[in-house]
């Protein structure tokens, strides 16, 4: 019974900088229907910062008063983002945004690379609260009972904050129509500064808070990232509450996981996330989504045309001079092909469900790596020839992604991303953690394709086969009438309802193509590398690929190819500076606020203008 | 006090005002007559910098509101009331109240939360209700009432007596002749031209965007074909 008791206030303690993570993020969603995916960054940044501040100031107020300091060193550092980054693409697509704090990830990373190089911290020990307490004789941290004491004094002041002070009131009707609140003579764009440095020093906070408990590191941006947004999506987003319950609930779930079922602590909250989903498709404490709120109108999207006969042209001089390649090219130049022609096909699949569906899926490195895994499994567990293995990769991915479109096609726009983002994680946790079968970060190896592809150029050739074949299936689904549904959907789902068409079921459909299509890319992708690790099933692994279909441009079809050519061409020489990360950061940022068409796009953009300039000259 | 010079606003390609220009003095009640999609709130909005006009100009008090944002608009004294109304519904009445609140200012009646609910009995009975709770024509006064917080010289109103039941018109009508005589100046839009006529001194005819008329009442029924051509469903 003490030992339950201990185990709950260990939970409750760590439920703390969960919590106030969480909430930040929470608010800041709730006020700038923004998911700032940076949130882990500020947590990492007052993880730093902190553990710097509490070098320098000494004693009990040094401790306390860097703690203090750093929440409004990292709140600062918020409103910096969001002036410079945030508002020029707030009237921006979702998709977009989300993006843009991809860049603030890359960019921060980099930055604290450079200014606290890449060795660990460990954080010092609260002055006065070394100790422990014994509580029915079981030991207890002194720090952990005060950080429970802590959570519900922070929950109680936000709660104050904002349902009863003049700027709780305004941000609330924000949340509900930004333009009528400026119109009443509200300068919106302060207050959304003031919540998102809100939000970001809560993070920061929180960073500074956990510190005597563990330290700062660079990957914990990441590492926090996925269990915060559970939190958000089980508590309901946008719900301060629930996202402290959801908090309490994760921590003390993670604690006796830790204690019965040390190989599952990853996989145990999303688990308990798809069961209150399923119950509750809002969280706990959220609500429906309402469509077409006041102050959000997208452009109308351009109608896509098949090519005409000059594209045609093109595209088959393209696929002529790749399948000629093998004749002038050496090893390295193909294996740089392959990685081009699978990284295409995937990127061309997510472009599939986002650029023609309207579904901005966060987790789609789930189906990559899910493919990647069945043919490496069957390969690797029951020795399956590898034509047979292959095979399996997309349709294991395709089922994959029924199983996981189930659950994630009920929800539209950011909470559709989020669900789908926590189910790849729910997919990674299992290939981490379930060491018997995936062999967990060791990963699985000597997968290699069978004997009459074991060289690079053949291989090349049947890559190019897949590769392209996958692509050109996917544009045709797209100019198929079935295609034309899953775009009256994206647009209009109401009209696309009252015309007969079966939204859901469209996109359910359409989203297990593109699942199967990305499986395909993975089969093809772990025989080219003999090998398959848990790295190609993390969030990072979903970003770059968002990346790359919106680098390329989301509303023109080649964009995720080209998107896809692009990066894995330019990554080569980028990823051997040392702030690569910085660079591409940078880079993203510029795209989203100057160039939001992308590559394809901002090229046509250009292409019509000179053809106008022309034509202006030729009268 | 208003004064719009060769206004061109667009929705998109869409050309909504075309040239349009008109004045309105201190303590006027202007009424904007004209037919669905003539271009009724789109002048609104574009004296608010909700839809920025392309070219022409839009002074207030001798003051150039063309490119501003909107929340400056409402801080120099314009008051704007939506024809959807848009209250806040996951706010109280007094909490709606709130957000419309602005300092008082010189040269415009100032309000408080207890003189509007003189004026709106109604909405003092529920103050603590939800906007979600409340019926069309509570909300419609709830709109006037939280964009009067604002203590504005001039009240932009978005055709106040649409969708409410007549006898909550009336009670519209009396409320106008009210802020009237606290020396507001207004200006409403309407198809209702019994309701218009009974609470404006004078009428503002426009169609696709222009100008086609604009006088006095005595001077519109003067001109039968006008009404006819423009007003007539």
């Amino acid at each position: 019974m003490a030992f339950f008791l201990a185990q709950i206030l260990t939970g409750l303690a760590n439920a703390a900088a969960l919590f106030l993570v969480a909430s930040g993020l929470s608010l800041i969603f709730g006020v700038t229907r923004i998911v700032n995916f940076a949130h882990g960054s500020f947590y990492m940044l007052g993880a730093f910062v902190g553990v710097t501040l509490m070098d320098i100031l000494p004693g009990h107020v040094g401790f306390w008063g860097a703690i203090l300091l750093t929440g409004l060193a990292v709140g600062l550092i918020g409103a910096f983002v969001e002036i410079v980054v945030l508002r020029p693409v707030y009237r921006a697509p979702e998709l977009f945004q989300l993006v843009a704090t991809f860049g603030v990830i890359l960019v921060i990373q980099d930055l604290a690379l450079m200014i606290w190089g890449a060795e660990d911290r460990l954080g010092p020990r609260a002055p006065g609260l070394r100790g422990v307490w014994r509580i029915f004789g079981e030991p207890v941290p002194k720090y952990d009972i005060v950080l429970i004491a802590i959570t519900p004094v922070i929950l109680f002041a936000l709660w104050y904050l904002i349902t009863r002070t003049r700027m709780g009131t305004l941000v609330r009707a924000a949340t509900q129509d930004r333009e009528m609140v400026g119109a009443l003579g509200v300068n919106q764009a302060w207050l959304f500064t003031g919540v998102f440095a809100l939000g970001s020093a809560l993070a920061g906070l929180g960073g500074a808070l956990q510190l005597p408990k563990g330290g700062a590191d660079l990957l914990m941006d990441f590492n926090i990232i996925g269990s915060v947004f559970v939190v958000v999506v089980i508590g309901g987003m946008g719900s301060l509450p629930g996202a402290f319950i959801a908090a309490v609930i994760i921590s003390v779930l993670n604690v006796f996981g830790v204690a019965y079922l040390p190989q599952s602590t990853l996989v145990l909250m999303y688990v308990v996330m798809a069961v209150v989903l399923i119950v509750r498709p809002y969280g706990l404490l959220g609500r429906e989504e309402v469509a077409g709120e006041h102050g959000q109108v997208g452009a109308p999207e351009r109608p896509i045309r098949p090519y005409g006969a000059r594209g045609r042209m093109v595209v088959i001089a393209l696929l002529a001079a790749l399948a000629l390649l093998p004749l002038v090219a050496d090893k390295f130049i193909l294996t740089l092909m392959i990685d081009v022609i699978v990284f295409a096909l995937f990127a061309a699949s997510l472009h599939f469900i986002l650029g023609s569906g309207g579904l901005v899926s966060f987790g789609h490195a789930a189906f990559f790596g899910g493919g990647a895994y069945a043919a490496a499994l069957l390969v690797f567990h029951t020795d399956t020839p590898m034509e047979l293995a292959f095979i399996a990769a997309p349709f294991a991915a395709g089922l994959l992604a029924l199983g996981i479109g189930w659950f994630c096609i009920r929800l539209s726009g950011v909470y559709f991303a989020m669900l789908t983002l926590a189910f790849s994680q729910l997919v990674w946790s299992l290939a981490f953690q379930w060491r018997s079968v995936t062999r967990g970060d060791d990963g699985l190896v000597n997968i290699w394709p069978a004997d009459w592809l074991n060289a690079t150029a053949p291989f090349y050739y049947f890559t190019l086969a897949m590769g392209v074949g996958g692509i050109l299936f996917l544009r045709h689904i797209i100019h198929a009438p079935f295609g034309y549904a899953l775009r009256a959907g994206r647009d209009s789902p109401r009209q696309a309802e009252a015309m007969g068409i079966n939204v859901k079921r469209v996109q359910f459909a359409a989203f297990a193509v593109a699942g199967a299509m990305a499986g395909l890319a993975g089969g093809i992708f772990v025989f080219s590398k003999g090998s398959v690790f848990p790295t190609e099933l993390e969030i990072a692994a979903s970003f770059d690929v968002l990346i790359v279909v919106f680098l390329g441009g989301v509303k023109t079809l080649a964009g995720g190819v080209v998107g896809a050519a692009f990066l894995t061409g330019v990554e080569d020489w980028l990823t051997r500076l040392e702030y690569w990360r910085l660079i591409l950061g940078l880079l993203i940022i510029a795209v989203v606020i100057i160039a939001p068409e992308g590559i394809v796009g901002s090229l046509r953009t250009l292409w019509v203008r000179i053809r106008h300039i022309e034509e202006e000259e030729a009268k | 006090m208003l004064e719009l010079q060769n206004i061109h606003s667009y929705y998109g390609k869409a050309h909504i005002l075309d040239d349009l220009s008109f004045n309105i003095a201190k303590g006027e009640v202007v009424a904007l007559l004209g037919r669905n999609g003539a271009g009724k709130s789109t002048t609104m909005k574009s004296v608010m910098q909700l839809v920025p006009p392309r070219s022409g100009k839009v002074q207030f008090m001798g003051r150039e509101l063309t490119g501003l944002p909107a929340f400056r608009v409402a801080k120099m004294g314009i008051g704007y009331v939506p024809e959807d109304r848009r209250i806040f519904t996951d706010l109280t009445v007094l909490e709606n109240l709130e957000v419309g609140r602005q300092p008082a200012r010189d040269g415009a009646p100032t309000w408080t939360v207890e003189q509007l609910f003189g004026i709106f009995p109604n909405l003092a009975e529920r103050r603590m209700n939800r906007g979600k709770q409340m019926s069309g024509g509570e909300q419609q006064m709830l709109t006037i009432a939280r964009t009067l917080m604002g203590n504005p010289a001039l009240l932009l109103l978005d055709e106040p007596s649409e969708g409410i039941a007549p006898v909550i018109v009336e009670q519209m009508a009396h409320t106008i002749m009210r802020l009237k005589a606290e020396g507001l100046t207004v200006m409403i839009s309407e198809q209702n031209l019994h309701f218009a006529r009974a609470v404006t001194d004078r009428a503002i005819i426009i169609e696709s965007g222009q100008k086609k008329f604009d006088g006095t009442f005595q001077q519109l029924e003067a001109h039968p074909e006008i009404r006819d051509a423009y007003l007539a469903v």
